[in-house]
């Protein structure tokens, strides 16, 4: 299954203007136990899907009781200056949607 | 006390909320209505050129509502990072909104305190000086003196003492500058003695309003009512409820951690909390820790002019061109560089995004097969809005005329939705300071000002 279609939530944001951050949210907690368990969801991983150095990925972490995953990396460019793309970060989550999860 | 309420009407002053969710929250007899103003997620020309988030209307709109419910209930009404950025220009500006509710009303006999919460560029030196003032993520440059000296005001994110010294001296309305998001939540909680981390976690919880209920949104209204050892959050439009999962889902947002969350002088921790539905739509939270940090620290914002620039906008539907559209671009690029030999070709920067190509991601876009069409978006910065309206003018008429290899649509080759097609922008600024700065308190970077109003 793709994991855009095993999320209820899948979103990127800025988490302020050096960062964006990506949020996986799950309804089932089956569902979300084993991605958290596959240990599909990693530096490496992500690492390969935005095409970013291993040292820009702050901080990939599971919170149990929210039943999601973050994914959080430094910009390159600063929010909403010259070269910026994406001022509000909000559409930097599209390489994760493709990913294969194992259900 | 054992119990407090908070009533937090919108996650954004001025971006509005139904009267009625309003309404039914004062019914509840709210301690204090608190109301978040304050974001950098629009990017950094609202503090570069002091620019508000929302507009006028959409401030007193809301501002009208709240003042005169707390005047009438006498309640302490705060507001946090006023105008979006909290820096003096748009504390004024809220001050000023505010004043003219009073009158409008003829509502007297109000304290009203100020928190400003600038920071002179020669203090930020000093503390560069002596390395107390470090960059916060590895992509923020290097503040020098002349990127500090070209940075059109500081503001720093206040905690909670300098609004409990406010609400101490029985300020009514309080108009903070830059605050941390949840510190006027949690300032109102630990006033009144409450505890310190569940104050915060509400506070942070609250700041978005609805945002952490289902559906979520922060254009409607939340309550928080606090107690000695847990707090419950209450949506307060029907057509909305708080989850277990909603609200310990909610910390995710727009933060880089789900449940460690740093604030001035604290790091607060969420990982053990445990969040439970009371059937009525309402979810109680225990659990939440907080501690002060060694040393306390502030987060500076500061942004600064980087440019000028100009744009166009405009389409292109011929296969040839859209399959070797950078190719192009790159080629109208020297054209441009060599045709403008005067100027030097350091003295201004081409750019172009292509929409359905890799135009929302950049390098970052997996995907590399463009659609059958593309939007092109060219842009040129420069020092001055001349030379970058120019050198965007040639860029238009070269990019439009070129004649690249096999080209069979030789009549032109953008379609512009709109003439004139160039666009003078105006100036273009970036985040300069983004940095955490050791002092001594909570109190030593803050003035608070109070006036009879």
């Amino acid at each position: 299954m793709k994991l855009y279609d095993a999320a209820v939530v899948l979103r990127s944001k800025n988490s302020g203007p050096f960062e964006i951050t990506v949020d996986a949210l799950f309804d089932n907690p089956a569902t979300y136990r084993k991605i958290k368990e596959s240990g599909v969801i990693n530096k490496q991983k992500v690492s390969e899907l935005y095409n970013i150095a291993p040292e820009l990925i702050t901080h990939i972490v599971f919170f149990d009781q929210a039943l999601g995953f973050k994914i959080t990396f430094a910009r390159k460019v600063s929010s909403g200056t010259f070269l910026d793309r994406d001022v509000y970060g909000a559409q930097q989550h599209a390489p994760l949607m493709e990913m294969e999860v194992d259900l | 006390m054992e119990e407090l309420k908070i009533l937090a009407p919108c996650g954004m002053l001025g971006y509005g909320f139904p009267k009625s969710s309003f309404a039914n929250g004062m019914e509840y007899c709210p301690d204090a209505i608190v109301v978040d103003a304050g974001s950098t997620d629009a990017g950094p020309h609202k503090l570069g050129a002091d620019t508000a988030i929302v507009s006028k209307q959409a401030c007193k709109k809301d501002l009208e509502i709240i003042i005169t419910a707390g005047a009438e209930a006498g309640i302490p009404v705060i507001i946090g990072s006023a105008g979006g950025s909290g820096s003096k220009a748009q504390v004024e500006w809220t001050r000023s909104i505010v004043l003219e509710i009073l009158r409008e009303h003829r509502i007297e006999g109000l304290k009203l305190a100020t928190i400003w919460a600038d920071i002179p560029h020669e203090v930020v030196e000093a503390k560069l000086q002596e390395g107390k003032c470090e960059p916060l993520g590895s992509t923020v440059k290097p503040l020098t003196s002349e990127r500090l000296q070209a940075t059109n005001g500081i503001v720093a994110q206040m905690g909670h003492e300098p609004i409990i010294a406010a609400l101490e001296e029985k300020a009514d309305i309080i108009v903070c500058g830059r605050a941390y998001d949840p510190s006027p939540f949690a300032a109102v909680a630990m006033f009144h003695g409450f505890e310190t981390a569940l104050s915060y976690h509400l506070g942070k919880i609250l700041e978005c309003s609805a945002l952490s209920a289902e559906p979520g949104t922060t254009k409607d209204c939340m309550l928080g009512i606090l107690r000695k050892d847990s707090f419950i959050v209450k949506a307060l439009n029907e057509c909305r409820k708080c989850t277990a999962v909603s609200v310990a889902a909610h910390t995710f947002y727009e933060k880089d951690h789900p449940y460690i969350l740093h604030g001035p002088g604290m790091v607060l921790d969420l990982e053990q909390c445990v969040f439970t539905e009371l059937g009525d739509g309402s979810v109680e939270v225990k659990g939440s820790r907080i501690s002060p940090t060694p040393v306390y620290k502030i987060k500076l914002e500061g942004a600064m002019k980087v440019a000028y620039r100009a744009f166009g906008i405009a389409g292109v539907r011929d296969p040839l061109l859209v399959g070797r559209i950078e190719e192009v671009e790159e080629r109208v690029r020297q054209q441009v560089i060599e045709y403008y030999a005067e100027i030097p070709p350091e003295a201004y920067s081409i750019n172009f995004i292509n929409y359905g190509l890799n135009g929302v991601m950049g390098e970052l876009e997996p995907v590399r097969s463009p659609a059958h069409e593309l939007g092109v978006v060219f842009e040129v910065i420069a020092a001055t809005q001349e030379v970058a309206s120019a050198i965007c003018s040639s860029v238009r008429s070269t990019f439009l005329h070129f004649g690249y290899e096999g080209r069979k649509s030789t009549a032109g080759n953008l379609a512009f939705p709109f003439a004139p097609s160039d666009v003078p922008f105006g100036a273009v600024y970036e985040f300069s300071v983004y940095h955490l700065m050791e002092v001594a308190d909570g109190l030593e970077m803050f003035r608070n000002e109070y006036a009879e109003v």
